[in-house]
């Protein structure tokens, strides 16, 4: 089965290449594969278990596929020591506001609509996947 | 013998092994500082530097593992389905609050990058610091930044808000768990996730993870446009 999972995957992410070629959109190719990766698990032109086994190994091992191309920063210490202000404190500045709005709106607009009966069901939990 | 240090698949299962032993350490200890993607970066750097194996000789091991994170991006297809009928229950609130910490992350992240100083190709390497690995550095490179410099700034960050988070939420009243949960996701990526899970219970992290992958889909899409708005 695992042979189809990646048959499955490397679809996709061909058919991401091509809308990629095709319409030359800034896009990246892997992106437009997982969305239409989804939308044919969601049609159910494709099951689960389809493409699940790998995807989730895939998945769940993610940050060891970018180790190597960290290590390219072998050759960026030159760029880092005269930018590393500039690299830390505009990240760590805008992930404190990050942080502080996302959840803010959230609860501003769940609140606003809180009241409707069919707002119940909001506290069920998305299934946890990593 | 010394040239041995320089054959592809020695250099590919050092990879492996010092990933390992870098998960294992961060499992025992705990320690969030120990982030086994960032030590095993410095690691492998610290040993190419002592062997003096030269980085285009490391990186013809390493483009093959590298090789596997476009099909990792499009696999996060999986995890977005089993989370879509979540984000129909909520679709206004989700949508609204991601819509919100995309954009002011990419905004915030390029305004202060510029008021610092930064270069274009800094600044294009930050704008999607947020979001998870294999995205930001797909999108950094489908627009001419730094894609290792985008790899190692969002380990750190994803560290940074793991660390703060809780704390900046009690600052600005984020008292739902949903609304935590998202926040840390959006912001702080996987690592966010894993703090926000060890913080609370499960639902926090299943939250956390949704944010992590709908903010990963909306600055994919988003960030060429805003960065061209703001004149990159």
């Amino acid at each position: 089965m695992l042979i189809i999972q990646l048959a499955v995957l490397f679809l996709f992410l061909a058919l991401g290449e091509l809308v990629v070629y095709l319409t030359g959109i800034p896009v990246p190719s892997s992106i437009i594969g997982m969305l239409l990766l989804t939308l044919a698990l969601q049609l159910r032109i494709i099951r689960l278990r389809h493409v699940a086994g790998v995807a989730d190994f895939l998945v769940g091992n993610l940050g060891f596929f970018f180790v190597p191309a960290g290590v390219a920063l072998l050759g960026y210490f030159d760029l880092i020591r005269d930018q590393w202000v500039a690299i830390v404190g505009a990240s760590a500045i805008s992930t404190f506001i990050v942080i502080g709005i996302t959840g803010w709106v959230h609860q501003i607009i769940r609140q606003s609509t809180h009241h409707r009966p069919s707002s119940r069901n909001t506290h069920t939990t998305p299934k946890d996947t990593e | 013998m010394m040239e041995f240090l320089e054959n592809s698949y020695f250099l590919i299962a050092v990879t492996f092994a010092v990933y390992v032993i870098a998960q294992l350490a961060y499992r025992r200890t705990g320690l969030m500082l120990l982030n086994p993607i960032l030590v095993s970066i410095v690691a492998l750097i610290g040993f190419l530097i002592v062997t003096g194996v030269p980085y285009d000789r490391y990186s013809e091991g390493g483009r093959m593992i590298e090789f596997w994170l476009k099909p990792a991006v499009v696999a996060l297809g999986v995890p977005l389905y089993r989370q879509l009928s979540a984000i129909r229950k909520q679709l206004l609130p989700i949508i609204m609050a991601e819509l919100a910490g995309c954009v002011i992350g990419i905004v915030t992240v390029v305004f202060f990058a510029q008021l610092f100083g930064a270069t274009r190709e800094v600044i294009i390497s930050l704008a999607a610091k947020s979001v998870t690995t294999p995205i930001a550095m797909e999108v950094t490179r489908s627009l001419g930044g730094i894609p290792s410099l985008t790899a190692a700034v969002v380990c750190a960050v994803g560290i940074f808000g793991g660390m703060s988070g809780f704390k900046v939420m009690k600052l600005t009243r984020v008292k739902s768990p949903i609304a935590q949960g998202l926040s840390m996701g959006t912001a702080a990526h996987a690592v966010g996730t894993s703090i926000a899970m060890e913080k609370g219970s499960y639902r926090y992290g299943a939250w956390s993870s949704l944010g992590l992958t709908v903010n990963g889909l909306l600055t994919a899409l988003l960030t060429p446009t805003i960065l061209a708005l703001m004149g990159y």
